[in-house]
């Protein structure tokens, strides 16, 4: 009977298990061990997505509107933001290169930070706020009141349902929300620009464009990815794997955002290593 | 009655004669040192309607979660239909859980779904094909059956406790389950929607031909719906009979259940 161990309900049960007994056991390192659990645990929960990903049936329906509630329902949020972000960014810079005599540098180095760093950074932190928050408390509370259950009584693979359906969703999404909130970024800066003398658009977005290079968009583009799967991940994980009763809701809602915000700096970290390498 | 597993054994023989749907036998699970299930021997015939009692923590929900595969058992045999589920693979087991209704303590309903869409999920999902209007008059079927039809267009978080308990049942029964599992399908609810819902589990035994396993505390619930009764102790069936047999058992804490 120990071969099927796909099962949802013994997958918890282990973890939890196993977190205990570290605590009884109570070494001095007892948190350092509960951090190395915790990543071995989600490496596992990572192998299983890419085992479920590619094997049929598909859950295309649930996919889509996956993508509409994680993706369209952010828009207004990260497009806010970024406007903001872009006009705040260009206003404050200004001083700074004015003193320097090279004002006219302005559009284009706002343009490299936003879009190579500010624009994916602050949009993935938004994105691990609201959506990663959003799926680990959605799914734990589905855990508690034994939804998950019920689904994988009813002949449907809760992991495939639940899980697969949201990580790609934010996979997908994310870098399109990055995209719109790079737009809304050099829109703000536009506008930045304008709120002292007058920058014509033409000249404004001909020097943004003579900035960028391909180098700066190409990774600044494949690191969205990255962090999309990382919230959708992380936040499912928490979720799946909450304890029971509904304090485990607000702990896997919360334990999301952070961990998926610090997987984000970390990612991001290796890709600036990545990409410096690759200009060198 | 005694209080002794071989109990089960004399039960059985006694029994009407009936196919057994579910058997279990020398079944154990443990959760770390918490050994829950400790020598479980079981049987459940076509047809009939078996009543678990014991102690609240005893282990009757991990019990019958054993039995559709939401806890696989740590040593012992289970034999569901005929088949031995160690043996199956997972997509026959699959299969087989689908002839297997649960009706969860909680009610499990999908709180982001309204009361149609709970009831069209287990349909969509698994004939995929189902076209519209067959998907419609059954969810219309179920919930005739139990008394809901004006709700359809709410969500969940709209019905009342036993309103839940029916919708939780309707949901199980559009798959027209050949067995039936509920736990504790009366608890939290006043007498009288108490006794409603056990009458519907009795309907639904009729309309259906299912079996059923019934976990319950309220022992009103078990008088009405039981054809026997097993109760748990310390993660064995310390006694088994029907319900006039157990009653009046030499066992004070046995007839503790019934007072
Ligand atoms: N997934 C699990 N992980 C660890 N322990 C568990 C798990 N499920 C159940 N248990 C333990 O098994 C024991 C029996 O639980 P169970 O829910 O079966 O009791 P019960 O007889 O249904 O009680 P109640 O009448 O209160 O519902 C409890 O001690 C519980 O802590
Ligand atoms: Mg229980």
């Amino acid at each position: 009977m120990k071969e099927k161990s796909s099962e949802h309900s013994e997958d918890q049960h282990h973890e939890a298990e196993i977190v205990t007994e570290t605590f009884s056991e109570a070494a001095p390192d007892s948190i350092f061990n509960r951090f190395f659990l915790e990543v071995s645990s989600l490496a596992t929960f990572t192998l299983r997505f890419f085992k479920e990903v590619f094997k049929p049936p598909y859950e295309f329906n649930e996919l889509i509107s996956q993508s509409f509630l994680i993706g369209y329902k952010s828009v207004s949020l990260v497009g806010i933001t970024a406007f903001i972000m872009g006009l705040v960014l260009t206003i404050q810079s200004r001083p700074t290169l004015a003193k320097f005599g090279a004002e006219s540098w302005l559009p284009a180095m706002v343009a490299v930070s936003i879009i190579r760093e500010i624009g994916p950074a602050i949009t993935a932190l938004i994105f691990a706020g609201k959506v990663g928050s959003g799926i680990g408390a959605e799914l734990a509370s589905m855990n508690v009141t034994e939804q998950i259950d019920a689904m994988q009584v009813s002949g449907t693979n809760p992991f495939k349902f639940l899980v697969v359906t949201r990580v790609l969703a934010a996979t997908l999404m994310l870098p399109l929300l990055v995209v719109l909130a790079d737009a809304f970024g050099l829109f703000g800066s536009f506008v930045g620009v304008n709120v002292h003398g007058h920058v014509s658009t033409y000249l404004f977005f001909s020097q943004v464009f003579q900035s960028l290079q391909f180098q700066d968009l190409f990774p600044a583009v494949v690191k969205t990815f990255f962090f999309g799967f990382a919230v959708g991940i992380i936040g499912s994980y928490k979720g799946y794997n909450s304890s029971e009763g509904t304090e485990g809701v607000g702990k896997a809602a919360n334990s999301a955002v952070v961990f998926a915000s610090l997987m984000i700096f970390i990612i991001d970290m290796v890709a600036v290593q990545i990409t410096s390498l690759f200009q060198s | 009655m005694t209080t002794d597993t071989r109990a089960i054994e004399i039960g059985h023989d006694n029994k009407q004669g009936g196919l057994a749907v579910v058997e279990m036998e020398h079944v154990k699970k443990s959760f770390g040192n918490n050994h829950v299930l400790r020598d479980i021997n079981l049987v459940v015939h076509k047809g009939e309607s078996l009543v678990i009692l014991g102690q609240s923590g005893t282990g009757k929900s991990v019990l019958i979660k054993c039995i559709v595969g939401l806890v696989d058992p740590d040593d012992g045999k289970l034999v569901i239909l005929g088949q031995d589920v160690s043996e199956l693979k997972s997509k026959e087991l699959i299969e087989l859980r689908k002839k297997i209704g649960f009706l969860f303590q909680s009610g499990a309903l999908y709180d982001s779904m309204t009361v149609r869409e709970n009831l069209e999920f287990p349909l969509r999902r698994q004939i995929r094909s189902t076209p519209k209007e067959t998907i419609d008059s059954l969810v219309k079927e179920a919930m005739r059956n139990v008394g809901l039809a004006e709700s359809i267009d709410m969500t969940p978080s709209e019905l009342s406790g036993g309103m839940r308990k029916r919708l939780g049942l309707a949901r199980t029964l559009i798959l027209k389950p050949e067995i039936m599992l509920y736990d504790e399908p009366t608890t939290g609810l006043d007498p009288i929607t108490s006794k409603e819902i056990s009458s519907l589990i009795l309907e639904v035994q009729k309309i259906y031909d299912t079996s059923s396993v019934i976990i319950t505390h309220d022992i009103d619930c078990a008088r009405r719906t039981a054809n026997r009764i097993i109760v748990l102790k310390d993660g064995i069936c310390a006694a088994e009979g029907s319900y006039a047999d157990l009653a009046k058992s030499e066992d004070a804490w046995i007839r503790s259940f019934f007072e």
